[in-house]
């Protein structure tokens, strides 16, 4: 094999190709049709794509074999356990991580965490990261010209209650520019990692607000084939979340998958 | 017992991206236990694209069992501290696509194989990858296991941790090529 030396990931971040849109929006409406297709033939396709050349970085490091199905074992019927010991109650609020108020849409984002059988998942811990205001990322590599705020990090943690509830409050992030393709922008959202109830359950993804105009225009977002998993990722707004004199309120609910094995409450091995 | 039919479509999942390193890094994450304390070893390797280049922004999580195939259930994995074993960790690679934890060897009932669930998250991957990392020891219990049993040599191999010199681990994950790791759903 060839030995292949270390490469700062943000020397990576540009495809080379550098597609217009158009080309772009052509092969995104392409790749669904082809997927339709092979689902109409009889083929089960995941929600979410490996295969999708529109998002250029996936190119190389998607995989090519189908997912080799498996009955989950021991360590992998459980999660990690969480508690308050874990995340301080702070840290579920954005806006107060600094000396002063961060600047944007002040916004509520909660939901309820829950298996596929609509149990709660409790106890467990919820992860954001995001953009400011103005689409710029704290993050080093972030080379977006638009401006840090200095009253703003963009990223929290919380852990859910018995309901399966959890609630951030933040600022909206605003969308921003990539270089997956000329003229790129990714519509506004906030990153989700979330633990289940067990560790096959585990889920990172992305919370998008409702009417953003770049939604087809993404090929991140449109790695998610069908309409209805896409819509199922905008956060719905909620007049009765919505704070008097104070903030936005946004829904967002979020379900783990399966699979059967995890119907059943495991024996604490632990124990 | 029946499991009834599932009522509500799961979330899909969404790339990591590239920016997310502020958003889910901790204190010691790698360091399921202290690498000093006895015990521990250092579980490492590589992420590597299908033209065998080094992943630079990608993480890898592990939940293994402890040495005696218990099941962690502690508390405390994002505020370690020096004596609860939760048995999860997380790790960025690094510039040259490596990973490290310092972990135990987990432990497996009499019999079975011993193996630690792994996951692999990385800018320019739509979800995440799901897979096992075993320990390379008991040859007789990885000959019986459902899963390697059902594989190809190969494919096997790619599971497989290899045991160095020093009674470490190295285990190199493919996403895509010739020697692409096998990746799981359950
Ligand atoms: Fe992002």
């Amino acid at each position: 094999m060839t030995a292949h030396a270390a490469v700062a990931p943000e020397k990576l971040l540009a495809a080379p190709d550098q597609a217009s849109q158009r080309e772009i929006s052509a092969e995104i409406g392409e790749l669904h049709a082809q997927l339709r297709r092979r689902e109409q033939a009889g083929e089960s396709i995941r929600p979410t794509v490996f295969d999708f050349p529109a998002y250029r970085s996936s190119i190389l490091r998607h995989p090519t074999k189908n997912l080799r199905l498996v009955d989950p074992e021991t360590v992998e019927l459980f999660s990690p356990a969480f508690g308050q010991r874990d995340v301080a109650a702070i840290e579920s609020d954005l806006t107060v991580q600094h000396a002063g108020q961060p600047l944007g849409e002040r916004t509520i984002v909660s939901g309820r965490v829950t298996d596929s059988w609509g149990r709660p998942v409790a106890n467990q811990l919820v992860e954001i990261w995001q953009a400011n205001s103005a689409g710029r990322y704290i993050h080093q590599r972030d080379q977006h010209p638009a401006p840090l705020d200095p009253n703003f990090t963009g990223a929290g943690r919380a852990i859910t209650d018995e309901a399966g509830e959890y609630t951030f409050v933040t600022i909206k992030p605003g969308p921003y520019p990539w270089k997956n393709h000329a003229n790129a922008w990714r519509p506004a959202h906030i990153h989700f990692s979330v633990f289940g109830s067990s560790f096959t359950q585990r889920l990172v993804t992305q919370m998008y607000f409702p009417g953003d105009p770049l939604f087809a225009l993404d090929p991140i977002f449109n790695t998610i084939w069908r309409p209805q998993d896409r819509d199922s990722l905008i956060g719905v707004y909620d007049h009765d979340l919505t704070s008097p004199e104070w903030a936005t309120g946004y829904r967002f609910d979020i379900v783990v998958d399966g699979p059967d094995a995890t119907w059943f409450e495991p024996e604490n091995e632990g124990e | 017992m029946a499991v009834p039919d599932r009522t509500l479509r799961p979330t899909p999942g969404q790339t990591v991206g590239p920016f997310f390193a502020y958003g889910v890094e901790y204190d010691r994450m790698h360091q399921v236990v202290d690498p000093y304390a006895p015990g521990a070893v250092l579980l490492a390797g590589t992420v590597l694209d299908g033209a065998g280049a080094p992943v630079p922004d990608a993480f890898v999580e592990i939940f293994g069992a402890d040495t005696d195939g218990r099941v962690p259930r502690a508390r405390g994995a994002f505020r370690r501290d020096d004596h609860t074993f939760t048995g999860f960790g997380r790790a960025f690679t690094t510039d040259d696509g490596r990973f490290e934890f310092f972990t135990r060897n987990p432990g497996a009932a009499p019999g079975r194989a011993a193996f630690f669930a792994a996951i692999v998250y990385a800018r320019g991957l739509p979800d995440r990858l799901h897979t096992r990392i075993y320990l390379p020891e008991n040859a007789a219990a990885l000959a019986a296991d459902p899963l390697l049993s059902a594989l190809a040599p190969g494919e096997r191999a790619t599971l497989v941790a290899e045991r160095t010199a020093e009674g470490h681990l190295r285990h190199d994950i493919r996403l895509q090529g010739e020697n692409e790791t096998v990746f799981l759903a359950f």
